[in-house]
């Protein structure tokens, strides 16, 4: 192929933009979901379903734009959020996004949640060209921008987790016999793989058992008592929040007391430390970036009192101990930053563009020193954890701030 | 071998769930020959309904002797509105409604109560488990529960008139109705008994697994493993068989096919005991004059 023939669709391309200008057609035409007033904004979130405890996300959003949208808009601009249930059920997660975007006709995709309903439409979404921002789960393939340019995550990975949680056993135990218990999916199997990133060869002699459940198990009584069985003394329970409960609780009842740590996901207290009873999680660690809101620590924090006073007016009936609000406030205010940087040009291109060029955004209910940072080669907008011990009260951290590798 | 000890106990525990599951199944079953899809939703209704009771002040036997009745009448008001109108209806149309109420009760109550997971208070709570964790005074408390409700029902269709009259109306409504029996009546009332059983077993599962609108749903599917295993015509047998399914799916688990196939295991079990013994372990074998 010689130099003149590559170079002419870029000609052709520079001529179209000079004729089609700032009209209002060609605007329309590419910028789906917008309009001189207004945004249209897709998400797919489990109101109903085995995670409905994360349901609260999907609410705070609502709130959370609804009073930007009293206060004016974002660039004068209205967020049209429409946010659907999919039940975490992935075929229901295919039809509504279809519905969202071919129906609805949706600028982009913010924050759907869950590892399998977001696969269930990432090569569709891909395809499209649809924005799939911030998908609210941890798993570390949302940062495949290789083959995946349209979509990127947002908290810190599972593995990533996985492997600050690898380190710290490795530090405080000469010969740790670790179990670990799974969803058999790739949430689950995330935290195996980040435990291998770091244990490497020694994996199989310390690991001395790993067992997986189903998100439809009723109970996992038997996983754990299969672990206990094992020998181990120290645990990982990569679990949504109804089994984590069952695990920590049950744990607690068999009398047994291993060196215990809880998935990311499943750190809510309202949601699964209340369940499980506050003084059976005690001495539970786990892996935060976010501030907690029982964490007296944050009692006058000024991000913290900008969340409380947002949820006061918005959500007065919200359960203030559960997590997940503040999880859905600050990612909100992440996607409000990007819409900013995109000024007018509200593209899908620029969209994504703007997604993933953010420099050390501050968002005040992220844990000091932890900041969300993208570029073109980096889609794990959060890399960093602080491990945390609960106490009977509240997440009390201690530790650095440990920067994961992100991959 | 400690370990084994253990997971047959912790398997009888979650097998006393499927075991109260499984008595309200055989419950309507036995008054109308219906399978009712509904029956855990209905009861994790119930439950929710308990719960707020609780929470507006009622102690907790109040709220559960009011529960178990307005169960009742629920499960009575559905079956004069909505079933006796398809009393004529082929069997697959009884179907399409339970599955219809399944729905409709999920997102009611998902809709009334909120998704999120709560935690259901128990009569038996004490701060000591019992065999070293591995049975909690409120398992033990719930089993005896569900042992109690299986000799109450036991008794009723045995050695009481309207239990008889309830079976003959489920087993052959014209003969029934030509001595005299209301059979309206009869099936109203077992829906009405079946229902006040889910929500029984519904209040007895609820502090195990914590309380969502979804509590049932993987529940039932090893419930109706547990029923057809013993029998679903035959009370006791559907409890030995719950028992049984909590047990081999434990052991199955735990030693044999591995975690990730115990939901199949369950279903294994339905498939197995349909293909070899259609009327279940403990079953009568029913012959119909033609």
């Amino acid at each position: 192929m010689n130099a003149r023939s590559r170079r002419r669709p870029v000609v052709l391309m520079a001529a179209a933009l000079l004729f089609a200008g700032p009209s209002g057609v060609a605007v329309a035409e590419d910028m789906p979901g917008v309009t001189a007033t207004s945004i249209k904004i897709g998400q797919t979130e489990a109101y109903s379903g085995n995670a409905s405890a994360y349901g609260a996300i999907g609410r705070t959003l609502t709130a959370l734009f609804k009073s930007v949208n009293e206060a004016g808009g974002v660039n004068g601009r209205k967020i049209d959020f429409i946010s659907v249930d999919d039940g975490y059920i992935p075929p229901r997660t295919v039809e509504q996004t279809r519905r969202l975007v071919e129906e609805e006709g949706v600028s982009f995709m913010f924050n759907a949640l869950g590892t399998p309903t977001n696969t269930a439409v990432q090569k569709y979404l891909n395809m499209k060209k649809v924005p799939q921002l911030f998908v609210a789960t941890g798993a570390d393939k949302w940062g495949d921008y290789q083959r995946y340019p349209w979509t990127i995550g947002y908290q810190p990975s599972y593995r990533t987790e996985a492997q600050v949680y690898a380190k710290y056993i490795l530090k405080t135990a000469k010969a740790p016999k670790i179990a670990i218990l799974f969803q058999n999916d790739d949430f689950g199997k995330d935290y195996v793989l980040g435990i291998k990133d770091v244990l490497g060869s020694q994996y199989d002699t310390l690991v001395v058992k790993a067992v997986s459940y189903e998100s439809t198990d009723p109970t996992i009584d038997s996983q754990i008592v299969t672990l206990q069985s094992s020998g181990a003394d120290t645990l990982v329970i990569a679990a949504i929040p109804k089994m984590a409960a069952q695990a920590i609780r049950k744990v607690y009842d068999i009398g047994w007391h291993p060196l215990e740590f809880v998935s990311d996901v499943s750190v809510s207290v309202g949601a699964v430390i209340k369940p499980a009873g506050v003084e059976k999680a005690v001495g539970l660690i786990t892996g935060l970036y976010g501030k907690d809101a029982t964490d007296p620590a944050w009692a006058n924090d000024p991000g913290m009192n900008e969340w409380r006073a947002f949820m006061k007016a918005n959500m007065p009936d919200a359960d203030l101990t559960d997590a997940n609000y503040v999880y859905g406030y600050g990612v909100g205010l992440t996607l409000l930053q990007v819409l900013k940087q995109c000024g007018n040009d509200l593209s899908r291109a620029n969209i994504m563009k703007q997604a993933t060029n953010l420099k050390d955004l501050e968002i005040p209910t992220l844990l000091p020193g932890i900041k969300v940072n993208t570029s073109p080669t980096n889609y794990h907008p959060i890399r960093q954890l602080q491990l945390a011990r609960w106490n009977g009260k509240t997440w009390e951290r201690f530790g650095e701030v440990i920067s994961g590798a992100g991959s | 071998m400690i370990g084994l000890l253990h997971q047959i106990l912790s398997g009888l525990v979650t097998g006393g769930i499927y075991a109260s599951v499984a008595l309200a199944l055989v419950m309507i079953y036995q008054s109308t020959h219906h399978v009712n899809f509904a029956q855990g939703e209905m009861a994790t209704f119930s439950t929710y309904i308990a719960l707020a009771l609780i929470e507006a002040g009622l102690p907790y036997w109040g709220a559960f002797l009011a529960t178990v009745m307005i169960s009742f009448v629920m499960g009575a008001v559905i079956q004069i509105v909505l079933m006796r109108p398809m009393a004529n209806a082929p069997v697959l149309s009884s179907v399409g409604v339970f599955i219809g109420l399944l729905l409709v009760f999920n997102s009611i109550t998902g809709w009334i109560f909120s998704y999120t997971i709560k935690s259901f208070p128990s009569p038996f709570e004490a701060s000591r488990p019992l065999l070293g964790g591995f049975l909690s005074p409120h398992e033990l408390g719930a089993t005896v529960v569900t042992l109690a409700v299986l000799v109450a029902v036991y008794l009723f269709f045995r050695h009481t008139k309207l239990g008889l009259a309830m079976r003959a109306a489920a087993f052959n409504p014209v003969s029934s109705r030509l001595v005299g029996i209301r059979v309206g009546h009869m099936l109203a009332l077992g829906w009405g008994l079946a229902a006040a059983l889910g929500a029984v077993a519904g209040m007895m599962i609820a502090p195990v697994v914590f309380l969502d609108p979804n509590m049932m749903a993987g529940i039932l599917l090893y419930a109706f493993a547990g029923a057809l295993l013993g029998g679903i015509d035959n009370p006791a047998g559907a409890v030995i068989g719950g028992f049984a399914v909590g047990v081999i799916e434990n052991l199955g688990g735990a030693y044999v096919v591995g975690t990730e196939l115990k939901l199949s295991l369950a279903l294994f079990t339905i498939v197995a005991v349909l293909v070899f013994r259609p009327n279940g372990l403990f079953g009568r074998v029913l012959v119909t004059r033609v």
